[in-house]
Parts: structure tokens; C-alpha cells; sequence
């Protein structure tokens, strides 16, 4: 039975990357890039991975959808019709893609107890963090005391990028102020100025 | 068994390279992003079936449950720290996409090289 | 403004609901699935919501600006904190063992102040980034 919820999920997962490729209306892509996280989260809870589903959930499916479309409501929302055939992408690609296969068929099989994975340090956190550590979810133990200092590189991580959005964006020349008029004045002279004309026609 | 076994990782090679596909040749910089989420997504489903075990059961302790099988907890934390650095960077993408088309009034790749030889 | 009013009654009842369950998330981490970055997540779900129903202004008024970005900065002190002390303490930089006296007890203060560090950061930087989005104004010529 897991296995056909495995084989129907990545056969949707197809479907749905497929679709954000083919597809010019923006706003149907990041609609169809939310439900590709959803159906990520649901095939991470079958394979046993619940901390990253949950987590998958929200932030994929949750704040990236937000903040695209935010972005999408600032910068328009149709993608022009390429230009030219894509050859050399396709080819590359298909090299890629070969070669990743190649040395897939290198790898363990899937599922097995004992894999190279599963060998190593796993069996002291699944054995030990019981008693050493405290917590019955292994992985909030091993993410908060074991490997402690990632998690603080991490949370670092997440803090870099706000304040490189914040420099970015915080008070610029769009800003709209509390009070004022929707639209900004302009703070100068702009030569793409008369390229901005042509973005008011909406899809 | 072999055949499922590798039946998930080629799925899951064919979503990267779709991904990779969407972010090398379409032009649109908000695409282009969508794409570098969708492979970053795909690559982590590499990393969670790898740490899958059959008979396995989510890493959480169970009361008095001394002969039950965990699946391996390594790669859910890898993978958590990975999905929080992808939000990070894809916010910090579309600060810069939404810079682009304030100061060259369009977000199509080819159009901005364009403006750029001309000035 | 009749259309509206299904979003507007709607958030309001399930905005505490949403901020309750970001806590449940945040404490019962060590139970199951969930944790800091989790909880931080639906937190600043909830006040996205609010603005997206009732207007950014509003929203700025009910959480200011400046009290996001000095969320997410003092999350990392706290989690950085939380190593001092324990350096202070005597111990190696997050050794959670030197924190208190008795081995099991100051494991589980160590991993509740940090997450609750993370919780902090990853709610100031939702709602940092979604304001600072939102905020822009689309420049019309």
C-alpha cells in the first residue's frame, strides 16, 4: 500500500513540475509551486519524515506562496513568450539528467535496514538520546543539543536574510507612507522611466 | 524490490532536471525562482528516502517500546536547516527581482541585457 | 464592503486559534513533530493574515515595525546567549550540562531556550520580510 501512495505522489509531483514549466501565467505558477510543496509534505510523512513535513508545510507551502505573491502584485504577472528554441538548455539537461541516473544505479537500495546511512552515527542517536538528552522526538534532540551549534548557524541564516531584505527594500523610493497618497512620488530623474509605461496593461 | 528502489530516485532525478530545466531557459526572473525552489524541493526528497527504512516508524520514542525500528532521524534535521536556508534565499531573490523592475521597468532576462548594451 | 465581510469575521475567529496552535507547536516539540522553526512559521501566519485582511496599516499599528526587527535580532542573542552562560558557567560554548546542576533538567532548560530563541527570530523575519514587501508601493509612472 505504500508503495502505490509513493509511486501516485511522484507521478503528481511530475505532473505539477511540468505544468509550472509550461504554464506563462505567473500567478497560476505560484498557485501550482504551493500544491508542489503540499504534495512534497505529504510524501515526506510516508517517508517517516514528519518534523520535515510539518515544516515543509509551512514555510513551502505557507511563506513562500506569501512572499511570491507579494513579489508577483510589484512586478507583473505574465512571462513573455520565449524567443528562441532552447536547445542548449534541453541539452544540457539531458546530459545531466543521464549522468545523475548513471550514478543512481550506484546507490543502495531503498528501504533496507542496513544501508550505509543507517550505520554510522544514526544508531548512537536513536540508542542514546533517550537517556543522554531527554526529549522523545530524536530529531528536536539531535537538532537542539546534539548538532546545537548548525541550528544556531542556521537561525544566523534566516537573520542575514532579513536584514539583506530590509537593505533592499525598507523605505525605498515605492514606499508607500502611512497616511499618504497610494501613489509615490518620484524622488528624481529615472531614464526606464518611459519603459514603466507599458507595465500598466494587467493580464 | 530493486525496481521501486530506483523507481523513486529517477522520479525524483526527472524533477530536478525539470527544475534545473525551468531555470536555465526561461527568461522570466520570477520563474526562474519558482524553478530554484522547485529543484531545491526535489532534491531534498532524495535525501528523505535515502534515511527511509520498511518497517520503520517516525523517530519518536515510544513508551516501553524496546524492539521497534526508527527510521533514520540525520536526514530530517540536514533537511530542516535546508528548507529554512531555501525560504531565506528565495526572499532575498525576489527583494532583488522586484529592485530589477524598479530600476529597469521589466523583469524578462533578455530585455535587461538589452537596456544594459544600450546604456 | 459586503464582500469582505466573510474574510473579515472569518480571521477574526481564527486568528487566536492560529496563534494558540503556534504554541502548542513551539512546547509539545519534544513530544512530536514540531519545534521552533514550526511554530515561528505559524506565528507569523497569524499576523500575516491580519494584514492581509485588514489592511497593512492596521496591522502596523497592532505589531510595529520596529518591534519585528528587534524580534528577530534578539532571537539569535538568545540562542547565542544561552552558550555564554554556559561558557560562564564553566562548560564548553553550548554545553547545556553546565547550565544547571542536575544533567537531565538543564538539558531540557538549554533546548527550551533555544528554541524558544529560534521561535522569536523566525517570527521577527516572517513579518520583517512580508512588511517589507507588502510596504512597497507598485512605482506607476
Amino acid at each position: 500500500m505504500d508503495a502505490v501512495i509513493d509511486i501516485a505522489l511522484l507521478a503528481f509531483l511530475g505532473i505539477t513540475a511540468l505544468a509550472i514549466l509550461r504554464l506563462r501565467n505567473l500567478f497560476a505558477v505560484v498557485m501550482l509551486s504551493g500544491i508542489y510543496s503540499l504534495l512534497c509534505a505529504l510524501l515526506y510523512t510516508t517517508l517517516d519524515a514528519v518534523d520535515v513535513a510539518f515544516t515543509e508545510a509551512a514555510v513551502g507551502a505557507g511563506i513562500s506562496t506569501v512572499l511570491l505573491l507579494a513579489a508577483l502584485s510589484l512586478v507583473g504577472h505574465e512571462e513573455r513568450k520565449p524567443v528562441r528554441r532552447p536547445v542548449l538548455p534541453l541539452f544540457v539537461v539531458l546530459v545531466t539528467g543521464g549522468m545523475l541516473v548513471y550514478g543512481t544505479s550506484d546507490m543502495p537500495p531503498f528501504g533496507q535496514p542496513d544501508n550505509p546511512a543507517h550505520l554510522h552515527v544514526a544508531p548512537r542517536y536513536v540508542e542514546e538520546s533517550g537517556h543522554e538528552v531527554g526529549p522523545p522526538n530524536i530529531v528536536t534532540s539531535v537538532l537542539a543539543s546534539y548538532r546545537g551549534y548548525d541550528t544556531m548557524g542556521e537561525t544566523t541564516v534566516i537573520f542575514t536574510a532579513v536584514v539583506g531584505v530590509l537593505l533592499l527594500l525598507h523605505r525605498g523610493k515605492g514606499t508607500r507612507r502611512p497616511g499618504s497618497p497610494k501613489r509615490a512620488p518620484d524622488t528624481g530623474a529615472d531614464e526606464s522611466e518611459a519603459a514603466r509605461g507599458d507595465d500598466e496593461a494587467h493580464g | 524490490m530493486k525496481l521501486l528502489g530506483h523507481y523513486n530516485y529517477w522520479i525524483v532525478v526527472v524533477l530536478m532536471m525539470i527544475g534545473f530545466y525551468i531555470m536555465i531557459s526561461r527568461g522570466n526572473l520570477v520563474k526562474k525562482l519558482v524553478g530554484l525552489s522547485v529543484f531545491q524541493t526535489s532534491m531534498m526528497i532524495l535525501y528523505i528516502s535515502m534515511g527511509k527504512i520498511f518497517g520503520g516508524t517516525p523517530p519518536i520514542l515510544l513508551e516501553g517500546g524496546e524492539d521497534v525500528v526508527y527510521s533514520n532521524p540525520l536526514p530530517s534535521v540536514l533537511i530542516l536547516t535546508a528548507i529554512v536556508v531555501g525560504v531565506a534565499t528565495l526572499a532575498v531573490g525576489l527583494a532583488l527581482v522586484v529592485r530589477i523592475k524598479e530600476a529597469y521597468g521589466t523583469v524578462e532576462e533578455d530585455e535587461i541585457h538589452a537596456q544594459d548594451d544600450v546604456m | 464592503m459586503d464582500d469582505r465581510v466573510v474574510l473579515r469575521v472569518g480571521a477574526k475567529i481564527l486568528i487566536p486559534f492560529i496563534l494558540l496552535f503556534a504554541l502548542y507547536v513551539q512546547f509539545h516539540g519534544d513530544y512530536g513533530p514540531g519545534g521552533g522553526f514550526q511554530a515561528g512559521v505559524i506565528f507569523a501566519a497569524a499576523f500575516i493574515l491580519y494584514a492581509l485582511v485588514y489592511g497593512l496599516e492596521n496591522a502596523q499599528r497592532v505589531l510595529p515595525t520596529w518591534v519585528t526587527h528587534t524580534c528577530s535580532a534578539v532571537g539569535v542573542m538568545i540562542y547565542a546567549g544561552t552558550g555564554v552562560v554556559a561558557l560562564l558557567k564553566g562548560g564548553a560554548f553550548l554545553d547545556y550540562g553546565a547550565l544547571l546542576h542536575d544533567a537531565h533538567h538543564a538539558q531540557h532548560w538549554g533546548i527550551f531556550s533555544v528554541e524558544f530563541g529560534v521561535l522569536v527570530t523566525v517570527f521577527g523575519v516572517m513579518v520583517s520580510i512580508f512588511y517589507a514587501f507588502a510596504g512597497r508601493g507598485r512605482v506607476e509612472s
